[in-house]
């Protein structure tokens, strides 16, 4: 299959969007602008003109309130913040508003809307460009929460999304925007709701979700030369979330991890972890464990944030723990990101973001 | 590919409204005295609803919070005056005038204020969320501000969608105070957008007055006036006033002009919430208000027909007469009407998708 980097799909998928129709139309401060948001908007202001590929005043709180009042009047906007913690600031209209028209009016209304969210990582991106908020917003009902993994997850939830009639808010990680992937041509969805077994394992589950999943992929193959598989599932939406593929792969394996991108307290993995206890208490081996962001703000230091994430060779000790496996030298050697700086995605970065 | 779809031009968002040519425009045409009389007609239909909203709300039946208009009348009746029902309006907390103005259900609109399932919003919103979008009632919410961008939103489609619609959002003063009025003040001037501003200046956020929320020399229509938005104002308790202020701004819309920002001075009369008086809490003064009531809307316009001839004591007994008994007819509807099946409570948290995952299937 072709392949694309996942900024590439996500920018396909609006372009096949607002093709195929004119009530599809982006907004977002800086959209149209020479970046073009890390590449997921290039070309299209050239293509579709500003009235539908529109840079905004810096009015995030109103923004978000004139696409959802677009939206309750027949147009589909996709509206784009860079951070995740620039859109903090529209919060009352995501979560009083859009949330609720269509509960609230007795069905009468409809907001089909995209929230664009890009989570930060790296190069010292602190406390105010590095939040992974997608426990708070997979909290409301009336709001779908997205995060895919790869680029064919990136452009088929987000077309599942465009044409979607409700709120979805759509969380994209910094450190996936240059990952390349399988990507079919054309109109597709990936169905909002439905997870995916990332990499088949019988003796662990570790539920995962966007960058993360990358992570525990790498975890479950290095466990694997202790001849113990991993199955990886990227749960893809966060709300509703896929419950039964969770609970199938851990009525199988016994052992469940979850791998998340936001902080731990309050956050998506106690979720599962509360649904897995309920459901499954007594076909667990062992205790549930979950990782993500040290219970911090984020630093900017690079001396300090070294030790904020989670990183593969942490998922894998773990495991070993829970599969009652050693941990073997030879193996945790083989987490080439511990060797990397950990503030980039990768040796060819060079910053700033 | 089997996840393909039969993708073509498609217009997948229908409009919620019908674009028939055919909609009448209500009172948009009417000139003269046939259009005072249905304005004040209007005004005391809405009033008469309201003060036996307040007569039954003792019952506590009506188990939501209601924000009476009474005292405010004119500015919901002069300004859906001048609109048609294409027309787009947005309200808040306070908007069951708006809302009778607009041309909203009566009976939908009582019983949403019991919970019923037959209420405009099926019982799910009560009297802060209300809707009649057969009429272009477009929905109120209590969040202070928040419709204001809601509805630029609303007449940024219009304008996308080349519909001839002018879209108006009411809101108190407070709301001026919020940073999504002049975000969207901003947008709208900036894409010249077919919008009027409608404020409704009644002195008073909740208990707070105007002292401790805005200098003295602010000045609401200078403001948006150096933000590019045409703006005037005037008496709000003053029917025909209102309706000609808004008269023009419609017009400057219609003709892609530009937004235009209204500022009508009134006063509410009753407590901030709920049917009572609440001068005796000591947060405004009696003077003020009897000063405020010697406005009546209603009063001042009824004085004028009497005065003119246009109508005789007897016909505005025979009015009241038919505006309460609708209101009754309205109440008992509601009161005897159903609550929404527990069914129903996990039904619309979510609308269909408009493509479904057998339609088009990833993996």
């Amino acid at each position: 299959m072709r392949q694309l980097t996942f900024a590439q799909a996500i920018r396909e998928a609006i372009d096949v969007a607002m093709e195929r129709d004119p009530n599809v139309y982006v907004m977002g401060l800086g959209v149209p602008d020479p970046r073009g948001i890390f590449g997921t908007t290039l070309g299209l202001h050239e293509k579709y003109g500003s009235s539908r590929v529109m840079d905004t005043p810096a009015s995030e709180n109103a923004m978000t309130g004139i696409a959802i009042g677009s939206a309750l009047c027949g147009m589909r906007p996709i509206v784009t913040h860079q951070r995740v913690d620039f859109a903090l600031l529209a919060v009352e209209q995501v979560v009083n508003q859009a949330a609720k028209w269509h509960y609230m009016f007795g069905g009468r209304a409809s907001v089909p809307l995209v929230i664009r969210l890009i989570v930060g990582r790296g190069w010292g991106q602190g406390s105010q460009h590095s939040q992974s908020l997608q426990a708070w917003f997979a909290h409301v009902p009336g709001l779908r929460v997205v995060m895919p993994a790869n680029a064919k997850d990136a452009k088929g939830l987000l077309i599942a999304g465009i044409y979607d009639n409700n709120p979805v808010i759509y969380l994209e990680h910094r450190w996936l925007h240059e990952t390349f992937g399988g990507v079919p041509e054309g109109i597709y969805t990936t169905p909002i709701g439905k997870a995916r077994i990332a990499r088949p394992g019988s003796d662990l589950t570790i539920v995962a979700a966007s960058y993360a999943v990358l992570e525990a992929v790498r975890c479950a193959e290095v466990l694997a030369l202790s001849g113990v598989q991993a199955e990886v599932v990227d749960v893809r939406t966060l709300r509703p979330w896929d419950k039964d593929t969770v609970l199938e792969s851990v009525l199988r394996t016994g052992r469940l991890m979850v791998a998340d991108t936001g902080w731990i307290t309050g956050g998506f993995g106690g979720e599962v972890l509360a649904v897995v206890a309920e459901l499954a208490w007594g076909k667990l081996k062992c205790p549930p464990r979950r990782f993500g962001m040290a219970d911090c703000p984020m630093p900017t230091s690079f001396g300090l944030s070294r030790f904020c994430y989670a990183r593969p060779s942490h998922l894998y000790t773990a495991a070993c723990e829970m599969l009652e496996v050693a941990v073997q030298a030879e193996h945790t050697a083989l987490f080439h990101e511990d060797n990397l700086p950990h503030d980039a995605p990768d040796r060819s970065f060079k910053g700033p973001f | 590919m089997s996840d393909e779809i039969n993708a073509g031009p498609s217009s997948l968002s229908a409009p919620p409204l019908a674009d028939s040519g055919d909609i009448p425009d209500g009172l948009a045409s009417l000139s003269g005295r046939s259009l005072e009389v249905q304005l004040y007609r209007e005004m005391l239909r809405i009033r008469l609803v309201e003060e036996r909203i307040a007569e039954v709300y003792a019952e506590q039946q009506m188990r939501c919070p209601v924000h009476l208009c009474i005292g405010q009348e004119a500015v919901a009746v002069g300004v859906c005056s001048a609109l048609t029902a294409r027309d787009y309006v947005f309200g808040g907390h306070r908007s069951h005038g708006h809302y009778l103005a607009k041309g909203g259900s009566l009976k939908a609109l009582i019983a949403e204020l019991y919970g019923k399932a037959a209420g405009c919003s099926s019982g799910k919103g009560g009297s802060m969320h209300l809707i009649d979008l057969a009429c272009g009632f477009m929905g109120a919410a209590p969040i202070v501000g928040s419709t204001i961008a809601i509805a630029t939103g609303a007449a940024l489609a219009a304008a996308m969608r080349r519909e001839d619609r002018v879209t108006v959002p009411f809101f108190g003063e407070g709301a001026t105070e919020e940073g999504a009025f002049y975000e969207s003040v901003n947008f709208a001037a900036l894409k010249r957008l077919p919008i009027v501003f409608l404020c409704e200046n009644n002195l008073y956020s909740v208990y707070s007055p105007l002292s401790v929320r805005q200098s003295a020399e602010r000045n609401l229509l200078q403001l948006v006036k150096a933000m590019g938005v045409v703006s005037a104002g005037g008496d709000g308790n003053d029917v025909m006033a209102v309706r000609e202020f808004t008269r023009e701004a419609v017009h400057r819309a219609r003709q892609g002009d530009g937004p235009t920002l209204l500022e009508f001075s009134t006063y509410r009369w009753r407590e901030h919430c709920g049917p009572n008086y609440d001068n005796d809490l000591g947060y405004r003064t009696e003077e003020e208000f009897l000063a405020w009531k010697d406005l009546c809307p209603i009063a001042r316009m009824e004085r004028r027909l009497l005065r003119d001839g246009a109508l005789s004591e007897q016909e505005i007994q025979a009015f009241r007469n038919e505006f309460l008994a609708e209101a009754d007819a309205a109440i008992r509807f509601g009161r005897e009407s159903p609550y929404p099946d527990q069914s129903v409570l996990m039904q619309d948290i979510y609308d269909e998708p408009s493509l479904t995952a057998e339609a088009a299937c990833g993996n």
